[in-house]
């Protein structure tokens, strides 16, 4: 078994237009910022994938990453809990001309629900957003005197993550709070792709070390050295 | 009404209830303030909804990892027992009550606990963040704020008028002009700045000023 990809190319052919796709990341920290761009680089040349529907904490960040996606037009609709960024004018203008679609989350409520979804788990009850207007809707139930509300689990076609080092057979590591969602995404997507930092044999990493087992990985690709959003933004990139 | 207290004093006031040893979540912006003001002999250990614990004070200028940040995606550092975790323990660590202290923003508090500090009505973009889930964890969740809207409108309310983020959830309110609990829906005045009477108070505040035990005075240093 070996999970190497030789290319971002290929790491991101299959995805077809109208998929979902979970991103890692929370702002830039954690954002796989070369499969993103692989992505839209093969949008540009055959027009797909189209249609998508993303789920990341924010909803991108000036000319790159998930911002320069939005700002393609290959995102459909957006599942997230914070659409504010630095430079939010990507997602801000497609959301006022009413290109986009908005389904926000309370971050935590988010997390449980691609949780959820990668442990097999089809609904779960959460004091957040009782009495608001998040919650209408869904159903609410009393448990020991407080109320709930119902919440269902997130799964997604794609998850395209980043990590620190990865073996061939999958396992991770992170990097620092660029971890975030990962884990939770890895366990949640049909397939989980992922860009690390350094690919090694397996036994490099230790055991206890491990943060997401192999099992929940499909493919790694290497990425030496991996653009930081917050860098790319500070110095006014824009992809392409 | 001639004085009130900055947002630093307002924020050093609330870090004088802040136990040695208490795990503290500092909404994004000004709530964060609170952390430089810990008293002497007391360690606080602060949780960003990102996913780390334990964290230092900002990086000076130029030494930012950005792979380091806390939830305002501000660059942050580590400091001797740091600890990092995804996003699904964070926010265990949020609705299972493991936290001492919630520290929020808002827009409008109502006598009832309820909170409203995440929308400002459909014409803006919607964000929430991980607030709904704040309110509804901490053993502990007070409010900073100016004690009226710039235009110098009431923020203490009967009813807010704006979205909800949490039904009856705010406990204790530190403003610009009073320290004010929530007790069995109805706002109970702690203390005010020494120069303030409570009738000039109540004509600020958009609900009734309950007194039961004397109010001491807000007195807090040029910080």
């Amino acid at each position: 078994m070996d999970k190497r990809l030789a290319s971002l190319a290929e790491a991101v052919a299959g995805i077809p237009d109208g998929a979902t796709v979970m991103i890692g990341g929370f702002g830039g920290s954690g954002a796989p910022i070369e499969l993103i761009h692989a992505l839209i680089d093969r949008f540009l040349e055959t027009g797909s994938p189209k249609g998508l529907t993303v789920i990341n904490n924010n909803a991108g960040n000036g000319r790159v990453g998930i911002a320069a996606m939005i700002e393609q037009g290959m995102v459909a609709k957006m599942i997230c809990s914070f659409p504010r960024s630095a430079d939010p004018r990507a997602f801000t203008e497609r959301y006022q001309a009413g290109e986009i679609a908005l389904e926000l989350v309370p971050q935590g409520t988010l997390a449980e629900r691609i949780r959820a979804g990668g442990a097999g788990i089809p609904a779960f009850f959460t004091p957040s957003s009782v009495g608001t207007d998040l919650a209408i809707g869904k159903p609410v139930q009393t448990f020991e005197g407080r109320d709930y509300v119902m919440e269902r689990w997130l799964k997604a076609d794609y998850a395209l993550l980043k990590a620190e080092l990865g073996d061939h057979l999958g396992n991770l590591t992170y990097r620092m709070a660029a971890r975030n969602f990962s884990p939770l995404m890895a366990s949640a997507a049909a397939r989980t792709v992922v860009q690390v930092r350094r690919a090694v044999e397996p036994g490099e990493i230790d055991p206890e070390h491990v943060i997401t087992p192999g099992l929940f990985v499909d493919a790694i690709i290497e990425v030496a050295n991996p653009a930081q959003e917050e860098e790319l933004n500070r110095a006014g990139a824009c992809h392409p | 009404m001639t004085d009130k207290l900055t947002n630093a004093q307002i924020a050093w006031r609330a870090a004088q209830d802040i136990a040695d040893g208490a795990y503290v979540n500092l909404g994004i912006g000004f709530p964060e303030m609170v952390a430089r003001f810990q008293p002497p002999g007391r360690q606080a250990v602060f949780h960003t909804e990102n996913g780390v614990l334990g964290f230092g004070e900002a990086p000076t200028a130029g030494d930012e990892d950005w792979d380091l940040i806390n939830a305002g995606k501000k660059a942050i550092t580590l400091k001797p027992g740091t600890a990092f975790f995804h996003h699904a323990d964070s926010f265990a660590m949020v609705r299972g009550g493991h936290l001492d202290v919630a520290i929020l923003g808002a827009y409008e508090v109502a006598e009832t606990g309820d909170l409203a500090n995440w929308s400002t009505g459909p014409k803006d973009v919607p964000a929430v963040g991980g607030a709904m889930d704040l309110v509804h964890g901490a053993k502990r969740v007070a409010v900073i704020t100016d004690h009226v809207t710039r235009k110098g409108q009431p923020k203490l309310v009967e009813r807010c008028t704006l979205p909800l983020t949490g039904v009856g959830c705010v406990t204790r309110i530190y403003t610009s002009l009073a320290v004010i609990d929530i007790e069995a829906g109805r706002f109970i005045l702690r203390e005010m700045l020494p120069a303030l009477s409570i009738d000039a108070l109540q004509n600020v505040t958009g609900a009734k000023l309950h007194v039961t035990d004397p109010v001491g005075d807000l007195i807090c240093p040029e910080v």
